[in-house]
C-alpha cells in the first residue's frame, strides 16, 4: 500500500484524465476558485484536500459538468466540458462513477434496485444478467447478503459501500469520492479505505478522493493537492506534503488552531466591542 | 418489482372509480344524453296526452291524493293529435286506479317543480299496462296566467289603462 | 453545506458589505425584492418548460407515472371522499333551509349540482390536494435534493427531471380531475341523503330538476378547472421540492410555501377561469 510509484509528476499531460486549468468560479460574487490547477493522471489515486469550505464539492460539480467555470478550462477524457452538448456530457458521465458523502441512495427502492438502477436506465440487459452483475458488485463490497434491505435499514458505512457498488456497476474509468470518510467508525473507515485502494488496483480505475482526513488519505493517495482560498497551495506525494515547510500546509497537516487559516471569524476590535463603542 | 401488486390494484381502483365518476357527471347530469335508470320499482305504464306540459321533466313524480304512486318515464310528442304524450309508470301495488281517472299537471309550491296529479274517477274497471288516461288538464303556465290577469284588469278599468295596452293580449 | 461554513472563515469583508443596503433607504430593498420576485417567476417558467419537455420521454416509463397516480390520487381518496360527502351534506342542509323560505325546495338538486360542479368541487379538491398530495410531493422531492439523490442521478447520467419530476407532475395532472369527479359525485349523494332522506324533498324532483338545469357546459367547466388546478398545483409542488434549500429547514419552508402558493393561486385562478367561462 505504502510504496509509491517513483513519485509521479502530473506534468505528463497525455495521460491526464481530468485536467483543470486556471479555473475561476464565483457564487453570488463571492470567489470560490481563483486560478485553480489540478491534473488527475490515469490509474492513480489523486487526493484533493483542504479545509472545509474551500470548494471541494464545487470542484466535483465542475468536473461532472453540473456547473461551468466562469474562466479557465476543465477537460475530462481530453474533451473540454464547456464545449460539450448535453448529450456528450451525459455520455461522459457514464464513464465516471461518483460516491457521495452520505451515499445518496434512492430511498424508495431496496439495495438491489439501487445498484441495478444505472444498468436498467442505460442498458436493455435481460433481468438475469442484471442480477448477476448486481450481485457481483455487491459481493465486491461485501454486501451481497444485504441486497433485499432498504436504504433506511443500513448503517452509514454500509450505505456508502452500497453506493460504491452502484458507482462501479457500469464499470467506470474514473471514480470520484466526495468526503468518503466523514462520520464513519474506525472499522467502516478501514473498510472504505481498503475498497478505494482495491478498486484502483484491481480494476485499474482512476480515483479522485476529496477529503480533509489527512492521515487516512495519506495512506492510499499517489498524489495530493492542498487547496486553500480558491487555489492550490501545495501539491505532491503525501511524503512531500508531510515534509513541507509551508505554514498553511503544516497547519492543515497537524491540525493547528492558529495559523494562516484564522481561528477567529473576522470581527470588530474585541476590546472596543465589549466596551460598547460603536464599531 | 415485487411489492407492486397492491400499488397497481390501488391505482387501478382509483382510476376506475374516478372514470366512473367522470362518466356519471358527463352523461347523467346534463339534460342531453341517455340516462341509466337506477331504481326499478316494479310497475305498469300508462300514457296521457296534454295540450301543454309546461316544465314537466322525466323523473317527476306522479301522485294521487298527495301520495306518490309512480313517476314520469318518458315525454314525447304525438304528431297526430299535436299534443304532448307522457308515459307514466305506476307502482305495481297501486293497481286499482279507475280507468276514467283525471290527470293534471300541478306545481309544487310557487316556483317548484311540476308533477302529475291523478284524481280518481268512478268506473269499476282499472288502468292497466298500456292504457291511456283520457281526461287531462294541461299545466298552468304562470306567464299566461299573469297575462290573462292583466288583460282582464285592463278591460275592466276601461281601455285607457296604460299597463293593459302594453301587455300582449291573447 | 460545508461551503457556507467555510465562507465565513475565508470571506472577511462580508459583514460590512451586508450592512450597506441596510443603511440605504428601504426603497432600494423593495426594488430588489421586486427584481427577485421577477427572477423567481422566470426560474419557475423555465422550469415549467423543461418539465413539459421532460414529460414526453417520461411517457416511455408508464410504471413511474402509475406509481405517482397512486401517490397523488389513490392516497388522497379517503380524505376526498369524506370531504365530498360532508360538503354535499351541508349543501343539502343549507340549500334546503334557504330554498324552503321561497317554497322552492324542488330546486335543491339544481342548486347543489351547480355549486358542486362549478365551484366547490374543483376548488375544494384542489385545496385538499395541496394539503395532502402537494406537501407530500414537495417534501419527498426536497428530501431527495437534500440527500443528494437528485445530484446522484445527474451524475449517473439519468435526468432527474425525466425520472423524478415529470412522472410526479403527470401523476398529479391525471389524478386531479378524477379526484374532483369523485368529490362531486359523492357530494351529490351526500346532498341527496340530507335533502331527500332527511328533509323529504322528492327524489324524482331532486334528480330530474338537476338534470334539466345542468348543461354539459357546466360539467366541462368543472373538469377544465380541475385540469388547470392539477397542472398548476403539481407544478408548484414539484418546483418547490426541486429547488429546495438542501437542508431539513429548507424542506420544511418549501412545504409551507407549496401550501400557501397553491391555495392562493387556486382561488385566484378560480376567479379568472370563472370569468373566462361566463
Amino acid at each position: 500500500m505504502a510504496d509509491l510509484q517513483s513519485t509521479p509528476q502530473p506534468s505528463a499531460e497525455t495521460d491526464a484524465v481530468i485536467d483543470v486549468r486556471d479555473v475561476h468560479y464565483a457564487v453570488d460574487g463571492r470567489p470560490i476558485f481563483a486560478g485553480l490547477d489540478i491534473r488527475v493522471r490515469r490509474g492513480l489515486i489523486t487526493a484533493v484536500m483542504g479545509p472545509s469550505g474551500t470548494g471541494k464539492t464545487t470542484l466535483l460539480r465542475l468536473i461532472t459538468g453540473q456547473i461551468y467555470a466562469s474562466r479557465g478550462h476543465v477537460s475530462v477524457f481530453g474533451r473540454e466540458i464547456g464545449d460539450m452538448g448535453r448529450a456528450e456530457i451525459y455520455a461522459t458521465r457514464k464513464r465516471m462513477g461518483m460516491l457521495f458523502q452520505n451515499g445518496a441512495l434512492l430511498t424508495d427502492v431496496d439495495v438491489f434496485d439501487n445498484v441495478a438502477f444505472p444498468v436498467r436506465e442505460h442498458t436493455n440487459l435481460p433481468e438475469p444478467l442484471i442480477r448477476t452483475l448486481v450481485l457481483t458488485k455487491l459481493e465486491a463490497v461485501g454486501l451481497r447478503g444485504a441486497a433485499h434491505l432498504m436504504p433506511s435499514e443500513l448503517s452509514g458505512g454500509m450505505a456508502r459501500r452500497v453506493a460504491l457498488a452502484r458507482a462501479i456497476v457500469m464499470d467506470p474509468e474514473v471514480l470520484i469520492y466526495d468526503e468518503p470518510f466523514v462520520g464513519l467508525d474506525p472499522i467502516s473507515l478501514g473498510v472504505i479505505l481498503r475498497l478505494i485502494k482495491q478498486m484502483n488496483d484491481a480494476l485499474g480505475i482512476t480515483s479522485v478522493v476529496v477529503s480533509h482526513d489527512v492521515h487516512e488519505i495519506a495512506t492510499i493517495a499517489d498524489y495530493s493537492y492542498l487547496l486553500s482560498e480558491g487555489k492550490v497551495v501545495a501539491a505532491g506525494t503525501p511524503a512531500q506534503l508531510a515534509a513541507s515547510d509551508s505554514a498553511t500546509v503544516r497547519q492543515f497537516m497537524t491540525g493547528g488552531a492558529e495559523g494562516p487559516v484564522p481561528f477567529h471569524y473576522p470581527a470588530a476590535d474585541y476590546a472596543s466591542e465589549l466596551l460598547g463603542e460603536p464599531a | 418489482m415485487r411489492a407492486n401488486r397492491s400499488l397497481e390494484i390501488g391505482t387501478g381502483l382509483f382510476v376506475l372509480f374516478g372514470l366512473a365518476a367522470l362518466l356519471f357527471l358527463t352523461t347523467q347530469l346534463p339534460s342531453s344524453g341517455f340516462k341509466f335508470s337506477f331504481k326499478r320499482t316494479p310497475g305498469y305504464t300508462v300514457t296521457a296526452e296534454f295540450g301543454n306540459i309546461g316544465q314537466l321533466k322525466v323523473g317527476a313524480p306522479v301522485s294521487m291524493a298527495g301520495v306518490r304512486i309512480g313517476d314520469v318515464t318518458k315525454i314525447g310528442f304525438d304528431s297526430n293529435s299535436q299534443r304532448a304524450e307522457v308515459w307514466l309508470r305506476i307502482y305495481q301495488r297501486f293497481n286499482q286506479i279507475p280507468e276514467d281517472s283525471f290527470a293534471s299537471i300541478d306545481t309544487e309550491g310557487l316556483l317548484g317543480g311540476q308533477y302529475i296529479s291523478i284524481s280518481p274517477g268512478g268506473l269499476p274497471t282499472y288502468l292497466k299496462n298500456g292504457s291511456q288516461i283520457q281526461e287531462t288538464q294541461s299545466a298552468l303556465v304562470l306567464e299566461n296566467l299573469i297575462n290573462k290577469f292583466f288583460a282582464n284588469y285592463a278591460n275592466k278599468s276601461g281601455s285607457g289603462g296604460q299597463g293593459g295596452s302594453k301587455e300582449p293580449k291573447k | 453545506m460545508t461551503e457556507s461554513a467555510g465562507a465565513m472563515v475565508s470571506e472577511g469583508k462580508r459583514p460590512p458589505r451586508e450592512g450597506e443596503p441596510q443603511a440605504g433607504p428601504t426603497r432600494r430593498g423593495s426594488r430588489e425584492g421586486l427584481l427577485e420576485g421577477i427572477r423567481k417567476a422566470g426560474v419557475t417558467a423555465i422550469f415549467f418548460a423543461q418539465l413539459l419537455a421532460a414529460c414526453v420521454p417520461a411517457l416511455s416509463k408508464p410504471r413511474l407515472i402509475i406509481a405517482q397516480i397512486y401517490n397523488a390520487g389513490a392516497r388522497s381518496l379517503i380524505i376526498i371522499m369524506l370531504s365530498g360527502l360532508f360538503t354535499g351534506m351541508v349543501l343539502g342542509l343549507q340549500g334546503y333551509g334557504l330554498l324552503h323560505r321561497f317554497g322552492s325546495e324542488a330546486a335543491l338538486g339544481t342548486a347543489v349540482a351547480l355549486s358542486l360542479l362549478k365551484e366547490l368541487g374543483p376548488v375544494l379538491t384542489a385545496l385538499l390536494f395541496a394539503g395532502r398530495a402537494g406537501t407530500a410531493l414537495t417534501s419527498e422531492i426536497g428530501l431527495m435534493r437534500a440527500t443528494d439523490q437528485l445530484t446522484a442521478m445527474e451524475v449517473m447520467a439519468v435526468d432527474p427531471l425525466r425520472y423524478v419530476a415529470a412522472p410526479r407532475f403527470l401523476g398529479g395532472l391525471i389524478a386531479m380531475p378524477l379526484l374532483t369527479a369523485i368529490f362531486i359525485v359523492i357530494g351529490l349523494f351526500g346532498a341527496q341523503l340530507v335533502g331527500v332522506q332527511m328533509m323529504g324533498v322528492d327524489r324524482g324532483i331532486f334528480w330530474s330538476q338537476m338534470q334539466s338545469a345542468v348543461a354539459l357546459k357546466d360539467v366541462t367547466e368543472g373538469i377544465v378547472k380541475s385540469l388547470v388546478f392539477g397542472a398548476v398545483l403539481s407544478l408548484i409542488a414539484v418546483n418547490e421540492g426541486y429547488h429546495t434549500d438542501p437542508t431539513a429547514e429548507g424542506v420544511g419552508r418549501a412545504t409551507t410555501r407549496t401550501v400557501v402558493a397553491s391555495s392562493v393561486l387556486t382561488l385566484l385562478l378560480d376567479y379568472v377561469l370563472t370569468a373566462v367561462f361566463l
